[in-house]
């Protein structure tokens, strides 16, 4: 009864006009053609999409949740990075 | 609910875990943050979600066969609309499912393989036959309505991929659970016949579906580290009494008894229901219920009737792989 593997792919779609292709999830198919129909069955049954893209699971590379300490490090310790940093006088008014 | 087996005893796999990483990992949980994938994890909670992820997608792909037995028989095109949207709904659901529990580290094709070898189970409410019209409305009213009570805690389970699949499901499935109820008080307006078709559905359904939060919370076996792992968030008995309130006042809508005469309101206003007979549970759980062979076999079938199918795409983007790279080559 073993079955032969099919691939995997991550769905992202674009909600509305102006909006980033978000992702949504993943599902299995042999091509990109049936990855597509299947994404547009599976994951936009009540018209939640304008434009969807199927990527292969194994396309992406993704950083390491154990090294997150030491790969975000460096944004955490730039607080001067945000506007919160520095003081403006009330009298300035907005900046 | 649809991952019931999971209250049958299993005591065989209590690895030894580094201590330090489980304290961790509870403190993760205490601190109410999501678990993704490739985050550290005991092995117990890694099995027990694999192995309630995909009883949960079994449920929703077997629980497609009763309901579409009567597709082709629905009483006008815009009910037959609604069904096939429904039942298509529920093998969404399975796959949104399968995708979850895939991130644990087993594949579609080893989760739906022991589904249809026998080893996992589906929820038990699908083992029983819908003989008439009335029955599509039940499910959907109550069937339904039971699996939403379940879900939207689940919604925010300690498993991030589980707890983001039931919210699309739990999105979806409250139109099932409506147009289920619409179609029990289109019955329940109707003739006579309709209304006791109906009341003829309650009757059968009612104590199936009480059964379907699983066992008393005295004897539910996975309840302790599941509510400590933050997988469940309420009870069986407390989930089956939210949903009796819930449901008794809708019953009484439509005209309907429940099939429970002992059944009385108590001073904090919640419906004391009767002994459920765990018996007829245990018996349905073990294959033994009105319909377990015919399911099983159903799925078998469409299975191995789909496999040429499977064949075919593979052997297609095998060939067309091959050929884009010679052409590459040239």
């Amino acid at each position: 009864m073993a079955t032969p593997n099919i691939p995997l792919w991550e769905v992202f779609i674009r909600s509305r006009n102006g909006l980033a292709h978000k992702h949504v999830g993943s599902l299995h198919a042999t091509d990109a053609t049936l990855a597509l129909q299947a994404a547009r069955d599976i994951y936009t049954r009540r018209g939640e999409g304008l434009s969807i893209w199927v990527v292969p699971s194994n396309a992406i590379t993704a950083s390491d949740p154990t090294e997150k300490g030491m790969m975000f490090e460096p944004a955490e310790s730039k607080i001067y990075r945000h506007p919160t940093f520095y003081d403006v006088p009330e009298e300035v008014g907005h900046m | 609910m649809y991952t019931q087996a999971l209250n049958s005893s299993d005591n065989d796999d209590r690895h030894v875990e580094d201590a330090a990483r489980a304290a961790q990992f509870q403190a993760r949980i205490d601190a109410d943050e999501r678990i993704e994938p490739n985050d550290w994890m005991p092995a117990a909670y890694r099995k027990t979600l694999t192995r309630q992820i995909s009883q949960h997608a079994h449920s929703e792909i077997v629980g497609m066969l009763p309901e579409g037995n009567w597709i082709t028989r629905a009483p006008t095109l815009r009910r037959k609309a609604a069904l096939l949207a429904k039942v298509q709904d529920e093998c969404g659901h399975g796959l949104y499912l399968y995708a979850a529990a895939e991130t644990l580290g087993s594949s579609r094709e080893e989760l739906v393989d022991a589904m249809l070898a026998g080893k996992a189970k589906y929820s038990s409410i699908f083992n029983y036959p819908t003989l008439t019209w009335a029955d599509i409305g039940t499910i959907g009213w109550l069937v339904d309505g039971a699996a939403i009570m379940n879900q939207i805690p689940l919604c925010r389970c300690s498993y991030g991929p589980y707890a983001r699949a039931m919210i699309r499901v739990c999105k979806e499935e409250s139109f099932h659970q409506r147009q289920g109820f619409e179609i029990m008080l289109t019955l329940c307006r109707g003739t006579e016949d309709q209304k006791a078709m109906a009341q003829n559905a309650l009757d059968r359904w009612w104590w199936p579906v009480l059964m379907m939060f699983g066992p008393p919370d005295q004897v539910s076996q996975h309840s302790d580290t599941s509510t400590k792992w933050k997988i469940k968030r309420f009870s069986n008995d407390e989930l089956r009494q939210k949903f009796v309130d819930a449901t008794v006042p809708q019953a009484q809508f439509l005209g309907l008894t429940i099939p429970d005469l002992g059944m009385k309101q108590n001073a904090n206003g919640n419906w004391e229901y009767s002994p459920i007979d765990w018996e007829e549970f245990k018996q349905v759980l073990a294959g033994n219920g009105p319909c377990n062979r015919e399911r099983l076999a159903a799925r078998r079938k469409a299975h191995d009737d789909g496999a040429w199918v499977r064949e075919a795409a593979m052997a297609y983007a095998e060939k067309r792989k091959s050929r884009q790279m010679a052409q590459a080559a040239e």
